[in-house]
């Protein structure tokens, strides 16, 4: 294997990964504050949808700025829909899977509703203006690390990475990530300390959908390149599986994703690669689902992820 | 609270639940410039009505039942994992695994009498399913581990493997083209001639008649049986049975099997009767979900299922025609999703039927203090 194949393998997974990483980050901030977030999936369709119709739309306009900005707006469609979610879950006492389930099953029929009354035919055309590959000037002169890392690669994979140091630092140095916690651990406690714990379960469910829809725009933008009903297939379960493969830990989460996206990227361009090529895909496809169940069951067990997560708070009078 | 009222919910939660989805999806229509009113017209017509003739078609008919069979079949198995306390999310998984062993095993037996065949395939496929159920089952019992999460992947899982298995483990003399198995032909089908025949060639099969046997059976399993009590009592409060001398985890392990094995009938269902034959799957089927809704909106009673399936199967059916009307047929899956959403949020529901029978009483009786209801709904859900 030369450094060609590496680098492009390493590009190739940071590509993958992208889109993993912030919607498992996602996840951690619902789950943390208590709110389980198994719509994640459905967020990433509003998002995904959202930037190519952005995208399509004011390519013109804005040049090879326009996925940035479509990564925004899918950033804020999928907050905007993952208010079904918080209101459901927070306010209204619903059940956390069935309105995640509720989220999975809408997003996918409304977006392709919306995509037929847009263009009067169920996918988009392919963008012009995706992500694309980017070199660190400088960085890419640094023998060996340079080439495999900093030339040709994924922007927004950096800023993904960049996201997840910045929601360690938010969760677990910050008072408002102290908060978050609080609420997700023992509701009871952190409301007798003076926490609104409605609100602090609304702003973990709204930055989930927002970030989660920029998951769902990279993917669009970068990997897809237009909008379909298959453009989103299983990558916000995914990224769920990263998040509790990262222990509900903001790194952990990105590491996993990063993992994730490797055996995503192997599955479907390992063929050129030797040792790998004899492995069938099958295995590379079931792997990420396989070592979550294997991780839940060997290292969490009962004891996983936040205490209250899943349960309803109900304030007494 | 008295029972009239209480027995009045239980009804009122649904029904209002599904006005309130068309009415969403009728807002929907109407913001994105359709005519609601044309579109749920259409969708009706093309459930019932035969375009050429102007009367009811009997073949819509018999395909409302042929969509309705899996659902059924689905909804129960959500049913009786939610009676014990579970969330089976893996109803598509396993049915999957039922479709694609129930059409494996009468590939495999081609040539011998359909009476041998079609029951030895429908075993087959509702084991497979159970199988599936069984893992996630399992390690619940043994290791806590949550049925969602676990479920949620071996769907992904259980697709990649039945892609697996169709392209690569497959004789080469079952396959048709790539990806597609053979048609199992009527010998191996759940078709017969004259259900065929009556419903005006619509693909009317068993599969409608072994969902309602199956809807009595399990009613007949919760209420009248001893596991069934077990089940109920686990799932109202596993603590509570174990000091009782019941093995939580045991049924745990039971219903979760049973739950797998009606998933995977479902599959045998879509497959042997509907479908023929299996093609490669690019995602999750739909069956699981709308299974989980179904019986959601059934409150997991079979009366309820049986209702909501028929409901849903004009819905998905009559749907396709709304594209007549110039709606893309999407819409009636965004009306389904809303309506589990009403179901979700019927707490809000609750209130809103509760602050109405108040007020009625009120005026009746003079405005005698009724004590508050709204204490008892605190506590989890």
């Amino acid at each position: 294997m030369d450094l060609s194949t590496i680098a492009s393998l390493v590009t190739q997974t940071l590509i993958y990964a992208t889109p993993l990483i912030l919607t498992a980050l996602g996840g951690v901030f619902s789950e943390r504050g208590g709110v389980v977030n198994v719509g994640l999936e459905g967020i990433m369709v509003m998002g995904a949808f959202s930037s190519i119709v952005f995208n399509l739309s004011f390519a013109e306009q804005l040049g090879i700025w326009t996925p940035w900005v479509g990564l925004l707006v899918g950033g804020l469609t999928g907050m905007v829909f993952s208010l079904i979610h918080a209101v459901a879950t927070v306010s209204f006492r619903a059940d956390h899977i069935i309105s995640g389930t509720v989220v999975n099953l809408m997003a996918p029929s409304l977006a392709i509703f919306l995509v037929k009354v847009i263009y009067q035919k169920g996918q988009t055309d392919n963008i012009r203006e995706s992500f694309g590959y980017f070199t660190f000037e400088g960085l890419s002169k640094i023998p060996v690390l340079g080439p495999i890392f900093f030339e040709g690669t994924s922007l927004p994979a950096y800023f993904a990475i960049a996201v997840a140091i910045i929601a360690w630092f938010v969760l677990s140095k910050t008072k408002f990530g102290l908060r978050l916690r609080a609420v997700g651990e023992n509701p009871q406690a952190a409301d007798t300390l003076g926490i609104n714990v409605y609100a602090m379960r609304y702003a973990g469910v709204l930055i989930s959908g927002f970030l989660g829809g920029m998951g769902g725009a990279v993917f669009a933008q970068q990997i897809a390149g237009r909008f379909a009903v298959t453009t989103i297939s299983g990558q916000g379960f995914i990224a769920m599986a990263a998040m509790i493969f990262g222990k509900w830990n903001p790194l952990g989460a990105m590491a996993s994703a990063i993992f994730f996206g490797f055996a995503q990227n192997i599955s479907i361009s390992g063929s050129n690669l030797p040792v790998i090529s004899s492995i069938p895909a099958v295995y590379l496809q079931a792997a990420p689902y396989v070592l979550t169940i294997l991780v839940l069951v060997i290292f969490l067990g009962k004891a996983s992820g936040p205490k209250a997560n899943g349960k309803n708070y109900i304030k007494s009078k | 609270m008295d029972n009239s009222t209480s027995n009045l919910k239980k009804v009122l939660v649904p029904v209002l639940s599904v006005l309130l989805g068309f009415l969403l999806g009728a807002i929907i229509m109407w913001v994105s410039g359709y005519d609601a009113i044309a579109g749920y017209k259409t969708m009706i017509n093309t459930a019932f009505v035969n375009p050429q003739t102007g009367a009811i078609n009997p073949k819509s008919i018999g395909e409302i039942f042929v969509t309705a069979g899996p659902l059924i079949f689905t909804g129960l198995g959500f049913a009786v994992a939610n009676t014990a306390g579970f969330f089976n999310i893996g109803l598509s998984g396993q049915a999957l695994c039922g479709w694609v062993a129930s059409i494996w095993t009468v590939l495999a037996m081609q040539g011998m009498p359909k009476l041998v065949v079609v029951p030895v395939a429908v075993i087959v496929g509702a084991l497979a399913g159970a199988v599936a159920a069984a893992i996630p089952g399992a390690l619940r019992a043994f290791f806590g581990t949550s049925e969602v999460i676990v479920t949620i992947m071996m769907n992904y899982i259980l697709l990649y493997m039945s892609t697996h298995i169709v392209n690569n483990v497959m004789s080469e003399s079952m396959i048709q083209t790539k990806g597609v198995t053979k048609n199992i032909g009527l010998e191996g089908s759940l078709r017969t001639e004259w259900l065929g025949q009556i419903s005006n060639g619509s693909r009317l099969n068993l599969g409608i008649f072994l969902a309602i046997a199956f809807l009595v059976l399990v009613w007949f399993l919760l209420k009248k049986t001893t596991l069934g009590l077990e089940i109920r009592s686990v799932g109202l409060n596993p603590f509570a049975s174990e000091y009782a001398g019941m093995s939580s985890k045991r049924t745990i392990i039971i219903s979760m099997v049973i739950s797998g094995a009606l998933a995977g009938l479902g599959g045998v269902v879509q497959g042997l009767g509907t479908f023929n034959n299996f093609f490669v799957q690019g995602s999750s089927l739909s069956i699981g979900f709308d299974g989980m809704a179904v019986s959601l909106l059934g409150s997991g009673t079979s009366v309820g299922i049986l209702i909501s399936a028929l409901l849903f199967s004009v819905l998905k059916l009559g749907g396709q025609g709304m594209q007549f009307a110039g709606i893309p047929p999407e819409l009636v899956d965004v009306v389904i999703a809303a309506i589990i959403f009403f179901i979700g949020i019927s707490f809000v529901i609750k209130l809103f039927i509760d602050k109405v029978i108040k007020d009625k009483k009120a005026e009746e009786i003079d405005l005698k203090p009724t004590p508050s209801n709204e204490n008892k709904e605190g506590g989890t859900i």
